[in-house]
């Protein structure tokens, strides 16, 4: 019997024994009788729980997140609405959200991603933006683990069946093997929408008496207790969990997404948000909350899709497609015209009231009468003990074996499941779709179009897992980097980000303290390249019997091409052109995918992130881009110097003969070290002088890599490796991987 | 040229056919709404893709059903060219303006990517901008796209040329690497026995102009330009 049922069985009476079972602690009951004045009702706890749940009240994270930079010129909103929103000048504003659903996804990986995606798409357009884009950022175990194949199937046939029939492009994204996501797989999803700057919507309700009004698919017993499950470690009981999780109807989203463009382009709506985590609940007592208002709930009127369900079920019900508007009154008729013509649910459920409480009426009972301050304010805030993570020895290069052949490691390291081709998984996300993807996935960043200009939104998913399991400090300083420079590779500003922080149990003081310093880490880059925090959200539990996953602060940037004719591409394009690398070099090996795949162990800190030469670098090749200066631009991140000249000879279908490494660092140190704030720029020898005193005006090394040409890569005494061969070890390992019996 | 584009509830690529016409038409088209049963009056008719009704039941199945449709259908049988892009092509195999059905891909598995087709004729309306055997490449995105018809059926396609594009390789080759959907005779287009209903799984509007990386695509809505003025 799951918690509803047994909730309901226990005929009325909350005993110790039904609080736990509501994830919460004996104190926080306590703390919820004294807000409430007196015990609960069930469906009360039912409330309670979920608005206090770690998902929705983010009572061990909040004094951390302060700590991030949320403000600049360009932000229009930062955290604390469904999304957050940036200005694109003319008039127009992106509006753009990461967010987890990793727990859901690892019991039912199809109908997990999918409703994941389903979920970020809403937060999207509840603020009035149509999605232009989506993306994901993907965490699998090992792939040797049994359960790998069938959560990647899944997890991708959900997100493509979802993003494919809402007709949003998926641009892009990552995707990492590792075994410490053996049991506790990632799946973060990420919108990017458009709309007018003048024409945002928010949540905060307002004024007294304005009718509350249900729209979307019908309410049924699916994905109850979602958020609060979302708050707990797993075990090997947890598959019970599966009627947990909701089930996606992408038709109905693109209907309700219609429906809701379409009536925000009239004066009718005075606030709204989806119906997503903790349902009915949290989006109403969010949006009374917000506003300073009350709000009343009639829950006979709530659509349903199944007989006899009870306030406690309606109330926490996660069913999908769903959103709660607050009208101005008068407007409902034309706003059901509407809601009607896509042939979806509208009904007035409610009003808004003055007296700040939230009274749910049900069979002309009240079954819930409780103060909005309490659920929304009175939450527990913890300050959870915490211990700094053990700092790892800096590995010198002299310290890591050196390859038989540099160009054989390259091919291993090229195919083997961390750099192997993704094809296999964009190929089943729409891309295209919208007819202005202008950067298809592949790239450092993906572009779509601003529709209708010339402008371009380059968007870009990073984080490296293995830093930050080294050092989430610089590992999470890395993830804002690399975002920061994978958007500058392509010539564009970049805005701001949104965040999935995953993390483990925050109960356990090392975890807590991998939280603290990766959130340190954000702050100073995020302040650093003036790249703030618009919206986000914290996974914490993602444990299963004790094992935590690496902590996974996965950065979600976008920016602004102003001219997408000035747009840079990874791929080489003509033979002649000179190959260059801008950075400094150190040949740093801790921690690489080199030690990893060739050594098969890691061990060491990761490369130190320098924000300055960030920022110098980055700068630099942003304006070379622009002036139009460069055939091709990479960042040198995973796999090093040589696997970002490989991948750019890969994507043109060009060779280059590559120069000796200068030293003094030995050779696979300059190959397969992952020194961060580093390109690789091509450009017409032409050009090759007016970039040299660019270099060195920004103070920024550079180095004459070697020349473009040929059908392989090139290098003083090796056999060349021809591209047909680095392509099939590329693109060979995921579609056999998956294709194995 | 005046053009109407039908939405159905799930229509995805409506914006992106809009698009692409009024670029090569100079007026944007008519956006004609599936509950509707008037189009105004048209020189072309677009069927968009998307996943009409939700691709619920089977693609195209409940669409071609709708309030719409019927006039559709009334409008090609009196000689309105019709063209039917992926979702469309599927609508217009269940309305039957055309023969045959798209099944599930052979690999089970929706495939986004670019294509590489054959024309198998450019004497169509469609395809006049277009040299016969010329190899062009338009993007694919479909779950269920293998085209199936009965041998009978092949036949009579072939025989009376009314195929319109072949999945090929590079040098215009068809073949079964080239084929991404386990399409009969690697058919990605047909045409109806009068040649004015074109269906097809590939989209030429995404494809239409070199921002998007190509502009293969433009010339089927030139071709129609110039034929229907």
């Amino acid at each position: 019997m799951n918690i509803a049922a047994r909730a309901a069985a226990a005929t009325g009476s909350v005993t110790p024994e039904i609080v736990a079972e509501h994830g919460l602690s004996p104190d926080e009951y306590k703390l919820m009788v004294g807000a409430l004045g007196r015990e609960p009702s069930l469906t009360e706890l039912g409330i309670f729980s979920v608005m206090w749940s770690e998902h929705c009240s983010y009572k061990s994270s909040k004094v951390w997140l302060r700590k991030l930079p949320t403000e600049g010129p360009q932000v229009i909103q930062g955290p604390g609405e469904n999304a957050g929103v940036v200005d694109l000048g003319d008039g127009q504003a992106a509006v753009f959200k990461m967010e987890s659903h990793n727990h859901p996804s690892y019991i039912e990986p199809y109908q997990g991603a999918a409703t994941g995606v389903g979920g970020i798409m809403r937060d999207v357009f509840t603020m009035g933006a149509r999605p232009i884009a989506n993306m994901n950022a993907l965490r699998f175990g090992a792939p040797d683990h049994p359960k790998t194949r069938h959560l990647v199937a899944g997890v991708v046939s959900g997100i493509g069946d979802y993003g494919n029939c809402m007709g949003v492009p998926t641009v892009g994204g990552e995707t990492n093997f590792d075994p410490r996501y053996n049991d506790n797989i990632l799946v973060n999803a990420m919108c990017v929408g458009l709309a007018d700057a003048s024409r945002i919507f928010k949540s905060a309700a307002k004024g007294i008496g304005h009718p509350v009004v249900y729209v979307g698919s019908k309410t049924g017993r699916d994905g109850i207790h979602g958020a609060t499950m979302a708050s707990a470690e797993f075990d090997d009981a947890s598959a019970e969990k599966r009627p947990t999780v909701q089930v996606g109807d992408p038709f109905t989203e693109k209907l309700l997404l219609e429906a809701c463009l379409e009536l925000m382009a009239e004066d009718a709506i005075v606030a709204i948000q989806d119906m997503g985590a903790a349902g009915l609940t949290s989006s109403s007592v969010e949006m009374a909350d917000k506003g300073g208002v009350g709000i009343e709930l009639e829950l006979d009127r709530v659509p349903t899709r199944e007989e006899g369900m009870t306030a406690y079920e309606m109330m926490l019900s996660e069913s999908q497609e769903r959103m709660l508007m607050i009208l101005k009154p008068g407007s409902e008729k034309s706003a059901e015209r509407v809601f009607r013509k896509w042939e979806l649910d509208f009904s007035v459920i409610g009003y808004t009231t003055g007296t700040g409480r939230i009274v749910v009426r049900h069979r002309g009972a009240v079954e819930a009468d409780i103060p909005l301050a309490a659920l929304a304010h009175a939450a527990p805030v913890y300050e959870r003990p915490w211990s700094k993570p053990e700092p790892q020895p800096l590995v010198t290069p002299e310290q890591v074996p050196a390859p038989d052949s540099q160009l054989g490691a390259l091919e291993r390291l090229i195919g083997s499941p961390h750099l192997s081709s993704r094809r296999w998984i964009w190929e089943q996300y729409d891309h295209m779709v919208m007819a202005d993807t202008v950067q298809r996935p592949g790239g450092d960043a993906a572009v779509v179009r601003v529709h209708g200009t010339g402008k371009g939104l380059a968007i870009s998913c990073d984080v490296t897992p293995r830093y930050c399991a080294a050092d989430p400090y610089q590992g999470a300083k890395q993830a804002v980097a690399e975002c920061w420079r994978n958007l500058s590779a392509v010539g564009a500003d970049p805005l701001a980000i949104t965040d999935c922080m995953n993390f483990g149990n925050p109960e356990r003081p090392e975890i807590m303290g991998e939280f603290a310093s990766a959130v340190e880490g954000m702050a100073e880059a995020c302040t650093a390249l003036s790249f703030p925090v618009v919206s986000g959200n914290v996974s914490l539990y993602n444990e299963t019997n004790g094992a935590a996953i690496p902590p996974t602060p996965a950065i979600g940037g976008i920016g602004l091409i102003p001219d997408i004719a000035m747009m840079a591409t990874i791929a080489l394009k003509r033979p002649g052109d000179v190959l260059m690398l801008l950075g400094e070099e150190s040949g740093h090996l801790g921690q690489s995918l080199y030690m990893q795949v060739m050594l098969n162990r890691s061990w060491g800190a990761p490369p130190p992130v320098d924000l300055d030469a960030e920022r110098r670098t980055g700068d630099l090749v942003r304006g070379l881009v622009r002036s139009g200066s460069l055939s091709a631009v990479h960042d040198v991140s995973d796999g090093g110097l040589l696997v970002a000249i490989a991948e750019m000879a890969l994507a043109g279908g060009h060779g280059v003969a590559l120069d000796a490494p200068p030293g003094p660092q030995p050779d696979h140190a300059i190959w397969f070290g992952e020194d961060q704030a580093r390109y690789v720029i091509a450009a017409s020898p032409d050009e090759a002088d007016a970039i040299h005193k660019a270099a060195a005006a920004a103070k920024v090394p550079l180095r004459l890599l070697g020349k473009v040409g040929g059908g392989a890569i090139k290098l003083e005494g090796e056999p060349p490796l021809p591209l047909s061969t680095l392509t099939a070890a590329h693109e060979d390992w995921l579609p056999r991987f998956m294709a194995r019996g | 040229m005046k053009a109407s584009v039908i939405v159905f509830p799930g229509s995805n690529c409506d914006r992106d056919a809009a698009v692409a016409l009024e670029a090569a038409t100079g007026q944007a088209p008519a956006m004609v709404w599936h509950g509707d049963s008037e189009i105004p009056a048209s020189d072309l008719i677009v069927l968009p893709g998307g996943f009409s009704y939700g691709d619920y039941l089977r693609s195209g199945a409940m669409a071609a059903h709708s309030p719409v449709m019927r006039e559709v259908v009334a409008r090609a049988r009196a000689g309105t060219p019709v063209l039917g892009i992926c979702n469309g092509f599927q609508v217009l195999t269940e309305a039957g303006l055309l023969p045959g059905v798209l099944m599930r891909n052979a690999t089970l598995k929706f495939v986004g990517r670019d294509v590489l087709l054959r024309v198998e004729r450019s004497d169509s309306i469609f395809t006049r901008r277009y040299v016969r055997g010329e190899v062009v490449r338009f993007p694919i995105a479909h779950k269920d796209g293998s085209y199936f018809a009965d041998e009978a059926t092949l036949q009579r396609l072939e025989g009376e040329g009314l195929v319109a594009f072949r999945y090929c390789d590079e040098t215009g080759a068809i073949t079964d690497a080239a084929n991404p959907n386990g399409s009969r005779r690697n058919i990605a287009g047909i045409y109806n026995a009068t040649g004015t209903v074109l269906g097809l799984m590939p989209h030429p509007e995404r494809l239409a102009e070199s921002p998007l990386g190509g502009t293969d695509g433009a010339k089927m809505f030139l071709s129609l330009v110039e034929t229907l003025h």
